[in-house]
């Protein structure tokens, strides 16, 4: 039976890699003493799927991945028994937030989802300094036909458009804001991006925009898949939202 | 204090590994800062993945921080695109755990694993903001210590270290602590550093290098000796006799990121006497002292459930030779707890032990195939060295492996050995040839041998011996790789000579090799044991510029009467005990295992007033388990594989 984790990866613990967050996973499974399915084989290994990579740096409300158990998810606590259970084996800053049963049918979260929603603090002295310059580069970016750019990909540049991978964008102002956290003056953007087709990553639209991907704070609020024309999150509304966490990520 | 992390934290995004700086792991204790209790700052002067599993710097850890008078946090080296960073924007070297400056500790504390750090330890102290000289720091700065196994010749650091402790640190840590809690509650008023150093040299086992004055006739050292009377002309190393009273570490670090032996460790007996002669672990920490079986278990099992760790590494110098290996690691196996998943790795394997004892399918194993240490080539050499295995076990244990579906061994060899010809040297490609003969009756085989130049180390019975030069340990490596170079199925591999003879220098050098680190450091030379930022022309022009000569330090026969320069340091061995054992060796002469033979008085016990702790009173069975002892086996090699998830181990002959 598989169940599907949502969780958060917020503070020190995001300069980690997509690798670590893996086996941080597998760690906290056995120290919950959650029943996994292993994979058969002279080297058997739990049966866990994670969604599309974190990049190293990025912070995350919509982290997702899937684990199947040896048995039915009740047997296993029910989801909110796995949340509460698995949370305090997990890193300060890493929370499961949501759980839900899968379908056998699901896909995985690899191939399923097809675009992220971003929220980047861009902070005053990073690049754009002057409020107007960042409103003028996403008009020009939304206003644009096409936005061809060289950039590496499996070693290999490659050049393309990626003006149809830019879903939404738009320079937010307060209360729209509902994440990212900046500790100086700044601004902050709000970003739909596809990851379907060969996709983009914050990091390439912002050197696009002429700001440092070094210099921001970036933040995954959402994942989207689509199901019947109709776009949803990968845990759908309404499923068991595990029980609020209290220990607050630095 | 305060934390450097809002400073810190714009920088990761520019650095390889940001989390090698976070901290975070399970297992790190956030102590609350207190000026009643002194302030360690425990550095392991490599990279964070290097350093972090280091045992001894986390059972310290955990000791002071259970202690009311102390409390520990931990540093590594900035990786040098971090150091860079930092320098340009003035922040100092950091803890991990709480981000605190190194500055603010009472106490900067080395581990000393590897004698090729040592300019790591001078930028570390340099990036605390103290002058690496121990003479200019003054009492505004932390005192600066170190330990490990290279303390066993702490001159070569004696200008730079304030003091040095030397052997098992679990009880000797409190003693120093307490000494350094009284000076900072006396407020570390100025003129006070002498003082509390004074103190500090009568806690048996900790040496301090400014307390003793080297004298020197030339190129000749003509001794170390203390500048007070009530400072001890000889440091005896601390020993702790019973392990089962240290069953540290407890909370052993899970970190967030990988790191070298990323699992389970726990050690299950200090002390080795099979008396390779080579080796400096093994004499340094003898006698043998073996942790109960019953506290292992219970070790392993509360450290799998605490950490989630699905392998565990039974750590020791020769972790075969512990008395009933075989229940601990089937019972490690069966435990239900641990659902058939848990997989058991035993470092340090030695060949016969291999083939009499257990092996367990590991992790390791599975991904990078087998590795044996026969050491020599043939076995008169392996007489030299006292690592007695024969071809036989090496064979059998190959033939095991095989047959159960390894297709790579990987072998570990020696060149430069004393006495060694080039018969010993073209008996490394001879050895892995036939391996590869042995594996092709089973299918696909291939052998990597790897070379590495033999290093004299202080405190053995090689330690009179002078060093192969770099031409002739290129030679040698030539030799064999133009013997081995038809041979399909063997790959060779050789450490670089030029990095031994670094490691030589700083080995087996006196006070004056000091301003050859700090040289060499202020040149840049720092991560010297990385293979991408070793420099010996650093080390050459260092030398030049300090007069001195690698003739003299390395490649020369020390004579049986000269000073050395550790010999105000013991580890217990008597010297005419090692001056025999290295005339032995000149001899090819082998010496059996004490632990089931006569004691030949090498000093160890007697001295101390200790004993082996083993649970077993005869010697494991097998060929050739010592020397001088029945080296007749010929027969079935009774291997027992274990797989993992297998219930019931299958039985392999």
């Amino acid at each position: 039976m598989k169940v599907r984790f949502r969780f958060t990866k917020q503070g020190k613990v995001r300069w980690t890699s997509h690798r670590d967050v893996a086996r941080m996973w597998e760690r906290a499974l056995r120290r919950a003493v959650i029943p996994v399915a292993y994979s058969e084989g002279f080297s058997p290994r739990p049966k866990i799927s994670f969604g599309l990579a974190l990049p190293t740096g990025a912070e995350s409300v919509a982290e997702y991945l899937d684990v199947e158990l040896a048995v039915g998810p009740e047997e296993a606590g029910g989801p909110a028994g796995l949340a509460g259970a698995l949370s305090p084996m997990l890193p300060e800053g890493m929370d499961v937030t949501a759980v839900a049963p899968t379908g056998p049918g699901e896909p995985s979260l690899q191939h399923d989802v097809v675009a992220c929603r971003w929220e980047i603090g861009i902070p005053s002295d990073v690049g754009i300094d002057q409020p107007e310059g960042l409103e003028e580069a996403v008009a020009e970016v939304l206003a644009a036909e096409e936005i061809v750019v060289t950039r590496e990909r499996k070693g290999q540049p490659v050049t393309d458009d990626i003006r149809p991978s830019i879903l939404a964008l738009s320079a937010l102002s307060g209360p729209e804001r509902s994440v990212v956290t900046l500790t100086g003056p700044g601004r902050v953007l709000g970003v739909e991006l596809a990851t379907v087709g060969r996709g983009l990553r914050p990091a390439e639209l912002l050197t696009h925009l002429g700001v440092d991907p070094a210099g921001v704070r970036t933040v995954r609020t959402h994942q989207w898949i689509e199901r019947d024309g109709a776009r949803r999150e990968p845990i759908p509304a309404g499923a068991t939202d595990a029980p609020p966490v209290e220990r607050q990520a630095s | 204090m305060t934390t450097l992390w809002p400073r810190l934290e714009p920088l990761l995004a520019r650095v390889q590994k940001p989390a090698r700086y976070i901290g975070c792991e399970d297992g790190a204790y956030v102590a609350p800062w207190s000026s009643s209790r002194v302030a360690w700052l425990l550095a392991y002067p490599d990279a964070y993945e290097v350093g972090l599993p280091n045992q001894g710097l986390q059972i310290l850890y955990e000791i002071l921080n259970d202690s009311p008078d102390a409390l520990a946090e931990r540093t590594y080296a900035p990786w040098p695109d971090m150091e860079a960073l930092m320098r340009e924007r003035r922040i100092p070297l950091f803890s991990v755990d709480n981000h605190r400056a190194a500055g603010e500790f009472d106490v900067l504390a080395f581990n000393l694993s590897a004698e090729l750090v040592y300019t790591n330890v001078l930028n570390c102290i340099d990036l605390a903001g103290a002058p690496v000289r121990a003479e200019a720091r003054d009492e505004s700065h932390p005192l600066i210590a170190a330990g490990g196994h290279c303390t066993f010749n702490p001159e070569p650091l004696a200008d730079y270290v304030d003091f040095f402790v030397i052997g098992d640190g679990e009880e000797a840590v409190s003693e120093a602590n307490a000494v350094i809690r009284d000076w900072k509650a006396s407020g570390r008023n100025p003129g006070t550093r002498p003082g509390v150093l004074r103190e500090l040299s009568h806690v048996p086992g900790v040496y301090v290098p400014s307390m003793y004055e080297a004298a020197y006739d030339g190129p000749r050292l003509v001794g170390v000796t203390p500048r007070y009377s009530d400072v001890p002309e000889v440091v005896e190393k601390r020993t702790v006799a019973d392990l089962a009273q240290w069953d540290y570490p407890r909370r052993q670090l899970v970190p967030l990121t990988e790191v070298v032996h990323d699992r389970l460790n726990v050690e299950i007996f200090r002390g080795c006497t099979r008396g390779c002669r080579f080796c400096q672990a093994g004499m340094i920490t003898r006698p043998v002292r073996e942790r109960p079986a019953e506290q292992v278990r219970r070790m392993v099992s509360e450290g799998l459930a605490r950490t989630g760790y699905d392998e565990v590494a039974l750590t020791s110098l020769s972790s075969a030779d512990y008395s009933g290996i075989d229940s601990v690691v089937e019972g490690i196996i069966d435990d239900p707890a641990c659902s058939g998943q848990v997989s058991v790795s035993l470092p340090s394997l030695r060949v016969d032990a291999f083939t009499v004892g257990i092996a367990s399918q590991i992790q390791k194993v599975r991904r990078t195939g087998l590795t044996f240490a026969p050491e020599g080539g043939t076995w008169r050499i392996r007489q030299v060295i006292n690592k007695l295995i024969r071809e036989e076990d090496l064979y059998g244990a190959v033939e095991s492996a095989f047959s159960q579906g390894w297709s790579r061994v990987k072998l570990y060899f020696l060149t430069g050995l004393p006495t060694e010809t080039d018969e010993d040297t073209l008996g490394i490609g001879e050895l892995a040839r036939n391996c590869v003969a042995v594996g092709r009756q089973h299918g696909r085989a291939s052998v990597t041998a790897s070379v590495g130049g033999f290093v004299p180390k202080p405190q053995t019975p090689f330690q009179w011996f002078g060093q192969d030069t770099v031409g002739e340990l290129r030679r040698k490596v030539d030799l064999l790789r133009d013997s081995t170079r038809k041979d399909k199925g063997v790959t060779l591999r050789w450490h670089d000579p030029r990095a031994s003879l670094a490691e030589g220098l700083a080995s087996r050098g006196d006070r004056r090799v000091g301003r050859v680190i700090e040289h060499v450091w202020r040149a840049g030379g720092i991560f010297q044991e990385w293979t991408e930022y070793f420099n010996l022309s650093l080390w050459e022009e260092a030398m030049a510029a300090e007069g001195l000569s690698f003739d003299w330090y390395v490649h020369r026969d020390r004579d049986p009467d000269e000073v050395l320069a550790w010999d105000h340091i013991s580890a217990g061995l008597h010297r005419d005990f090692l001056w025999g054992d290295w005339q032995d060796a000149l001899a090819a002469a082998g010496v059996p295992d004490c632990r089931w033979t006569p004691c030949y008085d090498c000093g160890a016990c007697t001295g101390y007033g200790l004993e082996h702790v083993v649970a077993s009173a005869v010697a494991p069975a097998g060929g050739s388990q010592g020397t001088n002892q029945d080296l007749s086996s010929g027969h079935i090699v009774p291997v027992r594989l274990v797989g993992r998830r297998a219930p019931a181990p299958a039985a392999v002959v």
